[in-house]
Formats: C-alpha cells, structure tokens, sequence
C-alpha cells in the first residue's frame, strides 16, 4: 500500500484508539479539548525553548566574532612591528576559531528554521482547538449521547490528526535542542577554561608580547636596525599590509592558510 | 482530496492531479524497501513539491482529517520507516 495512505491510516487508528476508550461520546468532547490545550502549551514551551538557544548561540557567535577580529587586528600589528612569528600565530589560532564560527552559524539557520516551523504549528494548532470548541458546544447543545457519536467523530478525527503532527515536531525540535544544548555548553566550557584563548584575558600572550614591544618600533626592531647599520644583517624590509614576506622561522610552525584579512569577519545577524 | 504534509498543514489536491502523485508515491515507497536514502529523499521532495504545487491550503481551522500524509521534509529514511511500523513515531 501506498506511504501516504498508510501514514493516514497510522493516525486514523490512533484516533479511533482514543475515541474507543471513552464511554460517553461527550465525556470524549471535553476530556479531548483538555488534551488540546495541553499540546497547545507544550508547542508554545517547544518554541520557547528553541528561542532560548537560539539567543545563546547568537551570543557565543558573538563572543567568538569578537576574538577574531581581535586576533586579525593583532596579525596586523604584529606585521607592523616586524614580528611574523606572532602574526603567524594569532593566524593559526584564527583559523580554529573560524571554523567553529562556520559550524556555529549552520546551526543558528537550523533553530531559526526549527523556530519557524513551531511557530506556525502553534498557530494551526490554535486555529484547530478554537474551531473544536466552538463545535464541541453546538455537539453538546443540539445532539442527544446516542446522535452525537458521528459528529464527535468527525471534529475527534480532525483535531487528533494535528494533534499527532504537532507532537511529533515538537519532539523532534527537542531532539534537535539538546544536541545544540550540549554543543553550547561545551563550547562555554572551553571559552571557560581558555582553551580557546579568551584573548581578552591575562592569557593573551601575544596582546603582552606586543605590548612589551610598545606602541612605537620595537625593541626588536631597534635591534634590527642597528643591526643593519652594524653590518650584521638585512634591514627589515617595509612590510605591506596582508603580504607576509615568508622568512625563515626561527621555531617551526603549522603553516596556516594564508588568508587575507577579512574585512568583515562577522556573518550572522 | 485532503494531503497533510506533516509539518507544514493540510491541502485539497483535485483529483486530476491524484495520478502523479501516486507515481511519485510508488518511488518513494521502493526507495524505503531498498533502503535507498538518495532516492527516498529525491522522491520525498519531488513529492512534496507537487503537492505544494498543485494544492489549495485549507483554512487552519478546518477539522477535517486527511486521505493522504506525507512525511515531513527533513524526515530520514529511518524515522519514516519506524512511522510505518507497528510501533509507529506519532505520539498517541
């Protein structure tokens, strides 16, 4: 048999499940509009709950958007003051950083998508139980127990069907919610413990590295100058911005990639 | 006839347009015997699509149950197959 029948028959024996176990026709009436608002509740926390991680993946996007572009302001100037090794790592660490980002936003899209669809089921959900109610009292006023079973029938059927449908998409959001959940968390924990260098913090050591430099020419770059006048090695060449002259690294290091800088590296609204 | 597209609401789909949307629910039903997810999922979509195409969107307080209910969009080969089990997915 075909999908789409039988997925309509799995929901009509459901809902005839339902009806079977009542006694009187409309004790179902309000027993089922009990049920109603109770879903109708569970879709508003369902959406509640997904806007709340929404709003801390938009914060920690905007934690990390904040360090990238400390980190690239930090490349720069380490470049203007000589030192290629430093801009080499605060690139290296941007790199890790830019990645995460990536992920990230893919994941704010989804709970933005997934926050979407619950809000318009909540909206079909409370268009469906105002239209049960309203039929639910005319049942109740115009029909004896024994006429009144086709009707309820007719309104149980309909309102149970959407019932069914929402239920599923809320547990599929909360499904969807927990793994971002735990994905947050532990992207707070390593902002927390720093490993993922919050920059801003004591740990910066390649802010103290510049910082000890000075806001002027280096130490280092004095060395070399007076180095050159000596005759004891090349004068550092003037460097432009964003082409790194490859010179021999006195540490080896990760080679990363060789990206111009961003000049907007901020992405999600 | 009333279609569900679960997840999105119910639409009236004329019967003339029935026919190719039986072809398209044959795929997708081979597709979820082999265990195909490329297929099921081309066939998913084509389906969707068609009967987002073709159909009216009923008023969001019509009570009416529907003859026919397809999966939602981003449905995985897997959950639909348990939907169509004995067991079934749709909370009671």
């Amino acid at each position: 048999m075909s999908v789409m029948k039988r997925m309509s028959m799995i929901f009509k024996s459901k809902a005839n499940k339902a009806l079977d176990r009542m006694e009187d026709p409309r004790e179902t009436l309000d027993y089922s509009y009990q049920r109603q608002l109770e879903m109708l509740q569970k879709v508003r926390r369902g959406v509640a709950d997904v806007a709340t991680s929404r709003k801390r993946l938009e914060l920690q996007i905007n934690q990390l958007e904040g360090q990238q572009t400390k980190l690239t302001e930090q490349g720069k100037k380490a470049l203007q003051v000589g030192r290629e090794d430093l801009a080499r790592e605060a690139l290296t660490r941007r790199a890790g950083l830019d990645s995460q980002l990536g992920d990230l936003r893919a994941q704010y899209q989804q709970l933005q998508g997934e926050e979407e669809k619950l809000t318009l089921a909540s909206q079909r959900l409370q268009a469906k139980v105002d239209s049960f109610r309203t039929r639910k009292e005319t049942i109740k006023a115009t029909y004896t127990a024994a006429e009144a079973q086709t009707k309820i029938n007719e309104a149980f059927s309909g309102i149970s069907e959407e019932m069914g449908d929402v239920g599923l998409a809320i547990q599929r959001a909360e499904e969807k919610t927990e793994t971002m959940k735990a994905r947050a968390g532990a992207i707070d924990e390593l902002l927390a413990s720093g490993a993922l260098e919050d920059f801003s913090g004591p740990k910066d050591d390649i802010q103290a590295e510049l910082d000890r430099m000075g806001s002027g020419p280096g130490v280092d770059l004095e060395l070399e100058r007076l180095k050159a006048e000596l005759g004891q090695g090349p004068a550092p060449k003037e460097l432009s911005q964003g082409t790194p002259t490859a010179q021999p690294q006195q540490q080896p290091h990760d080679t990363p990639q060789q990206a111009p800088w961003p000049q907007n590296p901020g992405g999600a609204q | 006839m009333i279609v569900r597209l679960m997840g999105e609401g119910q639409l009236d789909v004329a019967a003339d347009d029935l026919s190719a949307l039986n072809t398209l629910d044959a795929e997708l039903e081979s597709a979820i015997e082999s265990g195909d997810e490329t297929a099921f999922r081309a066939a998913l979509h084509a389906l969707l699509d068609n009967v987002r195409k073709v159909g009216t969107p009923l008023p969001a307080d019509s009570l009416a149950p529907s003859e026919l209910i397809l999966p939602p969009a981003d449905a995985h080969i897997d959950e639909v197959r348990s939907m169509l089990g004995d067991e079934g997915l749709i909370p009671d």
